[in-house]
């Protein structure tokens, strides 16, 4: 597989998997107006992954399909960061049931869109020119995905107590599975090599910047975030991804070739 | 719904549209506050192309007429129609008006 097919991947495999798990929350979103606002969200993610899936098919030819890349994978094929697999609550094994925790949606989707807006500004200098117009038009969705984020970040880190130390939690919780923007792969170095693909950890600096900062005005405490660095861009995947999936792809799997 | 989202105040939207120079009325929601209710009446009201520009208001900062007033405040006007300019014969010169 070439240099930017795999890449292509990694990127619209983070924006399909996020997508669906924020998803979850429509129809059970904490108020009307805020339900609206994450399916919006979601409703964009899909979006930028329909149209990485589409790219990545052309780059792999043969009857390869934006459908057949995001329903007839499995586990290991995705390369989706871990963190945006996890469930909406604290660290439970993949069966459990919990409540949504809006605390721990409203973290992960601060800590990735904080890293998007960062990625796809340089990647709209990206070689490949389709690559580079995909990340034109998802800077702007993300920039307002880091918005709604952040601001929801302050008014709970802010807010009651309660709210507060849920928020903590969930950044606590979350804050290791960064790591892994940082770490190398082989499918990244072979992307920036190609002129097609973003040095990630290059971009770490500006990222705790704008984490710092917000961080500070929701008066949170930015915990270390040491510890196993988790490994989904590389196929390895918690135990969580398998469930996601099987409620993504089932109904395209129980009929393959239905069209609607 | 718990008693923190009941305190939230109702707030007023306005949309201009591209087109548009007025900003309309388009519904309300409720937000805790102005900055919270921009962000949403976006997601709500906006979702769709609708507009260029929000406009948020405090419901409880309309003062409305009282609806059993009617009678008084608005049909006095319904016998007098030369207040509509429809009685004037226009120029040619002039054009459409």
């Amino acid at each position: 597989m070439s240099a930017t097919a795999n890449y292509l991947l990694h990127l619209a495999d983070n924006a399909v998997v996020l997508g669906q798990r924020n998803a979850e929350w429509c129809g059970h979103g904490p108020a009307l107006e805020e339900d609206i606002a994450l399916a919006n969200v979601s409703l964009d993610l899909i979006g930028q992954a329909r149209l990485l899936y589409q790219q990545a098919a052309t780059e792999l030819g043969g009857d390869a399909t934006e459908d057949r890349l995001a329903y007839f994978r499995d586990v290991p094929d995705f390369r989706n960061y871990t963190l945006l697999e996890l469930p909406h609550h604290s660290a439970l094994v993949g069966y459990a049931k919990s409540d949504l925790d809006y605390g721990t949606t409203i973290v992960r989707n601060f800590l990735y869109s904080a890293l998007m807006v960062l990625v796809w500004e340089q990647l709209q200098q990206s070689k490949d020119e389709q690559l580079a117009a995909i990340a034109a038009k998802s800077l702007k969705e993300v920039r307002y995905h880091l918005r709604h984020s952040r601001d929801w970040l302050l008014r709970l880190g802010d807010g009651t107590d309660d709210s507060h130390a849920r928020v903590q939690a969930a950044l606590d919780h979350l804050m290791p599975y960064t790591q892994e923007f940082w770490s190398g792969s082989r499918m990244e170095a072979a992307a920036v090599a190609a002129g097609v693909g973003v040095d990630v950890a290059a971009l770490k600096s500006d990222w705790d910047q704008l984490v710092d900062d917000a961080l500070a005005e929701a008066t949170l405490q930015r915990p270390k975030g040491e510890g196993y660095v988790t490994q989904g861009k590389n196929g390895l995947h918690s135990e969580h991804l398998g469930f996601l999936l099987s409620e993504m792809q089932g109904l395209a799997r129980s009929h393959p070739s239905a069209s609607w | 719904m718990n008693a923190a989202l009941k305190e939230w105040p109702l707030w007023e939207v306005f949309v201009r549209s591209k087109q548009g120079l007025e900003h309309k009325h388009c519904g309300s929601l409720h937000a805790s506050d102005a900055q919270h209710a921009l962000e949403m009446a976006r997601d709500v009201y906006t979702r769709r192309q609708e507009g260029v520009s929000i406009w948020v208001l405090p419901s409880a900062q309309i003062t409305a007429s009282n609806p059993d007033d009617k009678g008084e405040l608005f049909d006095p006007a319904a016998d007098k129609i030369y207040r509509h300019p429809t009685f004037y014969e226009i120029p040619e010169a002039v054009g459409h008006m």
